[in-house]
Order: C-alpha cells, then sequence, then structure tokens
C-alpha cells in the first residue's frame, strides 16, 4: 500500500520509509522518557535489546531470501517494531522474553509474509499477544512506578536492572513488583470500584500511568502534525472507546470504571497514535479507517470489561488488522467519474 | 433470552468452531481463495448447518432414543446431514444457477465439513434442547462464516504479497490461519461455559 500524501505543498523531497519510520521512533522518545522516569532503566535497555536482535533477524532473513542487505536495513522499520514492542513488554522482562517476542514478530509476522509493507498484521501486536499467552507469569511482572515511591532510584541502579534481565530474577526484586492499574480493576474481587479506588496501592499510584499516556499523545500530536498519519483512526477510537466507557459509567458506576481511567491507563495512547495507525495493517481509505478505529475501541472495552485479559488494546488491534481487508473492499472510493462497483457474485467471462 | 444470546456469543467469537476448536478447516483452506465465493459458501453452510442441527436433534430425540438406537448416533447424523446437503443443493440450482455454478464442487463437500457433523455431537454432548440446537448450529455457522469471509479477504491480499517461495500458497494460508486463532484468544473468558 502507497503512503500517499494529498495535501497540495508540492514537497521537493518525497517522504521516503525510512524517513517516516525515523520521526515514528523520535515521537516515541517522550514515552520513553516518561516510562524511564517512572519505571526505571528497564525500558531503554529493552529497547537496545530488541533493537539489536530485531536488526539481526531482519539481516538473517534478508541475507536468507538473497535480496540487498543495506538497502533493506536502512529504512528503519524494524527498529520501529522493536521500539515497539519494547515499550510494550514490562520494563523488566527477562532477556529471553524480548527474544521470543522480536522473533516473532520480525520472522513470522513480518519477513514470512515477504517484508515491510506486506504484513496483514501489526508485527509488534502479534509479538505481544504471543507472549502474553505464552508467558503469562513474566508479562504481568510490572514494576511499581519508582518515583512515587521515594528512594526508588538508589535501589535499583543501572547495573542492577542489567543484571535482572540478563541475570535471571532473584526474589530480592520481588519487592519492586505490582500489578498494573487494569489488572488491580479487573481483579477486584467484589469491591465496587469506589472501594477499589480508597483500597489499592497500584490505582493510589496511577498518576504515573496517566504521566505516560500524556507523553505518547504528545509524541502522537507530534506525527498528526507532521502529517505522518490522518486523524482518523485515533480520533474514531479514542471517541469510541470513551463514548461507550460513559454510557456504562453513567448506568452503573459502581461497576465500571470511568472513562477517563480507560483512556489513560494501560496501552490505550500507546495503541491509538503508534500502532493502530500502522499504514499496512489498518484500512486505507478515510471511511475505512473510521471503521477500523470503532472497531478497536469498542473491541477494547469488552475484552477489559467482561474478557479475562486486563488490557486488550494488542488484541483489539489484530482482530481489526484480520477485518481491515474486509473492511477495504467495502469502503473503496469512487474514482471520480467512475460508478461505484458492483458487488456480488459475478459469471466468469 | 439471554441464554440465546450467550450461545450466539460463545459460539462465535468464545469458541468460535474455526479458530479455536479447529472444525471444518477443509473448506476454510479451500474455499477461501476469493472473497465472492467465500460468502456464497458461508451463506450455504450457515443453512445446511443451522437444518442440519434442529434435523439431528429431532433424529436424536423423537427416532433413536424411543428405540434405543443411540449408538447409531454418528452414522444416523451422517445420513441427516447428507439428505440436508441434498436439499441445499437442489434449493440452490433452481433459485440461483450462478451460485450454484460458482460453489461447484464445495456444495456437495459441505457433507463432509466436519463442522456440521461436530455441531449435532455437540449438541447431544451438551444435552442442547430444541432451541438451543438452532442457536448453537446457527452460531456455529455464522462463526464459521466469519471466519472465512475475513480469512478470504486476507488470502486475496497475500497473493499478491512477495511471500518467500517455500511458503507460499497453503503454508502462508495455515499461518495466517494461525494468527487470526491468536487474535481470537483476546476473547476467551467472555462467557464463561
Amino acid at each position: 500500500m502507497a503512503l500517499i500524501r494529498i495535501t497540495s505543498p508540492h514537497v521537493h523531497k518525497p517522504a521516503s520509509t525510512a524517513d517516516i519510520m525515523r520521526l515514528v521512533i523520535l515521537a516515541t522518545l517522550p514515552g520513553v522518557l516518561a516510562m524511564t522516569f517512572f519505571f526505571g532503566w528497564g525500558t531503554l535497555i529493552n529497547i537496545l535489546w530488541a533493537a539489536f536482535l530485531a536488526l539481526a533477524f531482519e539481516a538473517a532473513c534478508i541475507k536468507a531470501r538473497k535480496r540487498p542487505l543495506y538497502f533493506y536495513l536502512k529504512d528503519n522499520s524494524a527498529v520501529l517494531t522493536a521500539v515497539l514492542i519494547a515499550l510494550a513488554l514490562p520494563p523488566f522482562a527477562p532477556w529471553w522474553l524480548t527474544m521470543v517476542a522480536v522473533f516473532v514478530a520480525i520472522v513470522i509476522a513480518k519477513q514470512l509474509y515477504g517484508g515491510i509493507g506486506q504484513n496483514p498484521f501489526n508485527p509488534a501486536m502479534i509479538a505481544y499477544a504471543l507472549v502474553l499467552i505464552s508467558f503469562p507469569v513474566e508479562m504481568t511482572r510490572w514494576t511499581a512506578p519508582f518515583m512515587l515511591h521515594g528512594e526508588g532510584w538508589n535501589v535499583l541502579g543501572f547495573i542492577d536492572t542489567l543484571q535482572l534481565i540478563f541475570g535471571g530474577w532473584s526474589e530480592h526484586a520481588d519487592a519492586f513488583t505490582s500489578a498494573t492499574p487494569l489488572d488491580e480493576m479487573r481483579h477486584r474481587g467484589g469491591l465496587t470500584t469506589e472501594e477499589a479506588w480508597r483500597a489499592s496501592d497500584v490505582l493510589a499510584n496511577v498518576g504515573a500511568w496517566h504521566a505516560v499516556s500524556a507523553a505518547y499523545v504528545m509524541g502522537g500530536i507530534f506525527l498528526l502534525y507532521k502529517k505522518i498519519f490522518s486523524w482518523h483512526t485515533p480520533a474514531a477510537m479514542l471517541l469510541s472507546l470513551g463514548a461507550i466507557a460513559t454510557f456504562f459509567y453513567l448506568i452503573a458506576p459502581d461497576s465500571y470504571a470511568d472513562p477517563f481511567f480507560h483512556l489513560t491507563v494501560g496501552g490505550t495512547m500507546l495503541g491509538a497514535f503508534f500502532i493502530a495507525t500502522d499504514p499496512v495493517s489498518s484500512a486505507t481509505s478515510n471511511k475505512g479507517k473510521i471503521w477500523f478505529g470503532i472497531g478497536i475501541g469498542s473491541l477494547i472495552y469488552i475484552i477489559r470489561t467482561w474478557g479475562n485479559y486486563p488490557d486488550a488494546v494488542a488484541f483489539s488491534i489484530l482482530l481489526m488488522n484480520l477485518a481491515a481487508p474486509f473492511i477495504d473492499q467495502y469502503t473503496q472510493p469512487r474514482t471520480y467519474g467512475h460508478k461505484a462497483p458492483k458487488r456480488g457474485i459475478k459469471e466468469k467471462a | 433470552m439471554t441464554d440465546f444470546l450467550l450461545i450466539l456469543i460463545s459460539t462465535v467469537l468464545v469458541n468460535n468452531f474455526v479458530l479455536v476448536q479447529f472444525l471444518g478447516l477443509c473448506p476454510f483452506m479451500g474455499v477461501s481463495n476469493k472473497l465472492e465465493t467465500a460468502m456464497g459458501m458461508s451463506l450455504a453452510t450457515t443453512f445446511v448447518l443451522t437444518l442440519s442441527s434442529v434435523c439431528s436433534y429431532l433424529v436424536y430425540t423423537y427416532l433413536l432414543i424411543p428405540f434405543e438406537l443411540d449408538y447409531l448416533k454418528t452414522i444416523s447424523f451422517i445420513l441427516v446431514i447428507a439428505v440436508v446437503v441434498q436439499f441445499t443443493e437442489m434449493v440452490v440450482k433452481k433459485t440461483s444457477p450462478l451460485l450454484h455454478k460458482v460453489l461447484g464442487i464445495f456444495l456437495p463437500l459441505i457433507t463432509t465439513n466436519c463442522a456440521v457433523l461436530g455441531v449435532a455431537l455437540l449438541n447431544i454432548k451438551k444435552q442442547n434442547g430444541f432451541m438451543e440446537s438452532i442457536f448453537y448450529g446457527f452460531g456455529g455457522a455464522v462463526g464459521f462464516s466469519l471466519a472465512l469471509i475475513l480469512f478470504s479477504a486476507i488470502r486475496e491480499r497475500i497473493a499478491v504479497a512477495d511471500v518467500p517461495t517455500p511458503f507460499r500458497g497453503a503454508a502462508i494460508g495455515m499461518i495466517t490461519a494461525g494468527l487470526m486463532s491468536l487474535a481470537f484468544m483476546g476473547f476467551t473468558g467472555l462467557v464463561k461455559f
């Protein structure tokens, strides 16, 4: 699928894939900084490790297919996938977890389909969903937001974090783990939402998650301003999630979380601005993008509220990825001067 | 009413016959090359699956049980399904010769779709009543159609992708089906039974 820029200021230099990917990586910077600030060095180490693995796997696949190595490696797409995976994984994910995730993303979800631009599913989300199903214990081991706990930085420095990720999990480290707010909300037992807010330490520290989401929004707005993607997908996704959450919250505020919580906690913002907008695996036309976004927003709410998994961004995006070609089929814009295509079973000539 | 809605959600999304229970994979791989054919196949299968689910329930409850012949259930269900498929083929041939031509060999092949026999047998195993059997069969068919149609739209796109030679055709189709199944794992727990 070509990424067509429709606006008319006639840019002299066409936007290359490498430039776009670099801009998107740049735009994750506020998010990366916020994650590091609140959750420690783990995120940065994971990004570097994942990027290294992604380039290695990508190179191996391209070599095996006897394609020009440098030409494909310099488009930055493997690095972007790696950054997104590292941001989605828990900050202290062990090294092999990241390796499995990156292998699945680059080799199975991307290169088996023919490499960049041809994958029907978002590679980072395939990887995330696969490791979430296969290694639930490691995937739910998030850390408590550090700065809000006072002494954090001195307790777990850079070297300690390296040891934790590459040397294996120690009992000592269990002191830092905590559930995510979404986990806490999902498994609150018989408590009403208000009681859960009062009783839980994790939910008391929800500010860190708001800040990380805000950082992602900043990056997303930068990309929107640079016209890397159009507003349709994120707007449709966030509005539909917000609308459904508001509806249920107004009906029964005791048993459903408020819309602000749904929008600012977990992977919602990362998904809305960096993953759902992937030009390859999302719908193509503007009308299609709106349906695509609405689908993701509603699925996130359904799975978060009634399903087994506390956060649903990855699954919702994958489910809509697999619906995207079908959406495209029925939202194809009419070419000017032509009639709308006739659908249905046609007699073969 | 809620029960029937739950049966529908369960069979369409949570326990999708193709992607979660791995039934009916042959038409899923065989008829998914073109979106339009997949839609025709889905319609025909929906019709057959719902009807055969009801018929086999009736045969089991009013024929096999009174005569204590329930050890014959597999073979009699196959017979029932074959009759229903034959009936569907005659109807389709009369009402839409075009669809009949497009579906070709796949129409009689619905007989061997294991999802059809699977639904009939699962109805007995789950001790579904008359209405429950209808909804179970219909939901299973809608789930099958959903998976088949989405899959065929994706396959049309993969057909023009630059897939490495060893993985072309059915191989990448299998991988895609696996990844779809992974995505459907997200629905686990929506309905608990």
